[in-house]
């Protein structure tokens, strides 16, 4: 059997909870759809090779480089991105109130990919102590250099009993 | 990034099927292929997807065996309990290899197959530099330029470069074989041999080829022996996480009354594949476990080491890194 290699892919996945088809050219980095055709730009472009962590979200629950996947890549799964995080009423999601709390960023560039990072890193159990938080966030760069704040925040929000809940998609999907 | 066709393999033998032509490339996580796209490192018409293959994921135990399918990521092989327990030095060097959202794309099967960190290399297009891996014949501009990073086993003056996978060289270590399907079915690959200095390469007249795996072969996963002994993954690098390794030594030991009853030591980052440093293997059993003992035994296997002008500290920092990671594995520290 010969594969067909299309030029152009329709993929179905879900967005922050809610179904979505789109036909893209198989180049196209989740990172970039989500810009510049879906609109959410929370999610940033900083370095688009994978070195930096702004471009930070969620597939299936885990954390992942947007610049370092395609949309392609994507076809069934769940991708919550920062805009997914707070409630519908606005209510901010647990990690979001820690950062604000602990003063955890200066500039504010990083912390979209900073709090889908560390949304992941408590889920996954890693947020523990001071040297596990900084080991499971250093895909993160902050130039502002919050990352005392961050890792307090991490902390706090992993203690606090919100965040015992699901986090992800599966809150998105409420 | 050039756009290119996109397709789904339902199989990997339709995979391989597709890279007869040599214009399809795999994809599996993608966090190499997408910056070689964008830095002119790769080009290719086609794309084809392997990672929805169920056939080649997971981890299992399989007699005196573990086996660990290709798409397995980073992150799954070093947090898995069959892996920490019987090939600790392995789940360590996948832990601190990249950043965890890079682990979860980034698979044990592409990672072997990353290529050098070299910055002459990794220039985005059109190369302002000669580099013989991008522009085969315009000469190595790290050789006359700077070099400290770069090899210092096994190089030649068309390249210097090193390997940077961190499970490669835990891979070697502990005997794994790479399990290969091509075009005339499949075969297994010693991981030990997988990569190639460039004196290797050139010895048999392909001299940029970087591994001994088929242009139209696809790694489907690995075996690696079970045995008793501890083991460790000593990653010395310029700052504490997410960062690629100066050099690197994996080890296992096992003791019998506090001597060394047998070891096995590899290098990383030292030269264009992972560097078992077999004389010492030999020489260790019988050995205290003790800095003082191994040191001399560790800098005998390494006497034919061949810095550049800048880089003869990695041989003094290669040194203490195998001493470290056999002293980690033994339990000394």
């Amino acid at each position: 059997m010969t594969l067909d290699f299309a030029r152009r892919v329709e993929v179905t996945l879900r967005l922050n909870g809610r179904p979505r088809t789109t036909v893209v050219s198989p180049r196209t980095t989740l990172l970039d759809w989500l810009r510049d055709d879906v609109g959410l730009t929370g999610a940033k472009k900083g370095c688009n090779e994978g070195a930096c962590g702004t471009c930070t979200v969620l597939v299936d629950g885990r954390r992942m480089n947007g610049c370092l996947t395609l949309v392609v890549q994507c076809e069934g799964r769940a991708v919550t991105t920062v805009e997914g995080l707070a409630a519908d009423g606005g209510e901010l999601h647990p990690v979001q109130q820690a950062f604000a709390d602990h003063d955890a960023f200066q500039c504010g560039y990083c912390t979209p990919g900073q709090l889908m990072s560390a949304v992941a890193c408590i889920a996954e159990g890693h947020a523990t102590d001071d040297a596990s938080v900084r080991e499971w966030m250093s895909g993160n760069i902050c130039r502002c250099s919050a990352y005392p704040q961050i890792t307090a925040a991490v902390l706090a929000a992993a203690r606090g009993p919100a965040v015992d809940g699901p986090v992800g998609d599966d809150r998105a999907d409420r | 990034m050039r756009d290119f066709g996109y397709a789904r393999a339902g199989t990997a033998e339709a995979a391989v099927e597709t890279l007869a032509g040599r214009q399809t490339v795999v994809i599996a996580g993608g966090t190499e292929l997408l910056n070689w796209f964008r830095l002119g490192i790769a080009a290719a018409d086609r794309v084809v997807d392997i990672g929805g293959l169920d056939e080649l994921r997971g981890i299992a135990r399989d007699g005196d065996e573990l086996r660990i399918g290709a798409l397995a990521t980073l992150n799954e092989v070093g947090e898995h309990p069959l892996v920490t327990q019987a090939a600790g030095a392995l789940a360590s060097a996948c832990l601190q290899a990249a950043s965890a959202q890079v682990r979860n794309r980034a698979t044990i099967g592409g990672n072997v197959l990353q290529r050098t960190r070299c910055p002459y290399f990794r220039a985005e297009e059109p190369l302002p530099w000669p580099c013989n891996k991008r522009d085969p014949g315009s000469g190595c501009t790290s050789l006359a330029g700077r070099h400290e990073r770069q090899a210092i086993f096994g190089w030649t003056r068309d390249c210097v470069a090193v390997q940077p996978s961190d499970p490669a060289v835990a891979l070697a270590m502990l005997d794994a074989r790479a399990d290969v399907l091509g075009p005339a079915g499949a075969r297994t690959i010693p991981m030990r041999e997988f990569h190639l200095t460039q004196r290797e390469a050139a010895a048999a007249g392909q001299p940029m080829r970087e591994t001994r795996l088929g242009p139209d072969e696809l790694i489907t996963g690995y075996r690696l022996p079970v045995s008793p002994g501890g083991q460790a993954y000593v990653k010395v690098r310029e700052r504490a996480s997410y960062e690629y390794a100066i050099v690197s030594a994996a080890a296992a030991v096992r003791l019998s009354q506090n001597r060394i009853a047998a070891a096995r030591v590899a290098l990383g980052s030292v030269a264009q594949r992972p560097w078992r440093l077999a004389a010492a293997e030999a020489e260790l059993p019988g050995t205290p476990l003790t800095r003082e003992a191994l040191t001399p035994v560790i800098e005998r296997a390494m006497a034919d080491a061949a810095p550049l002008p800048q880089n003869g500290f990695k041989v003094t920092m290669a040194r203490n890194a195998a001493v470290r990671a056999l002293l980690a594995a033994g339990g000394a520290s």
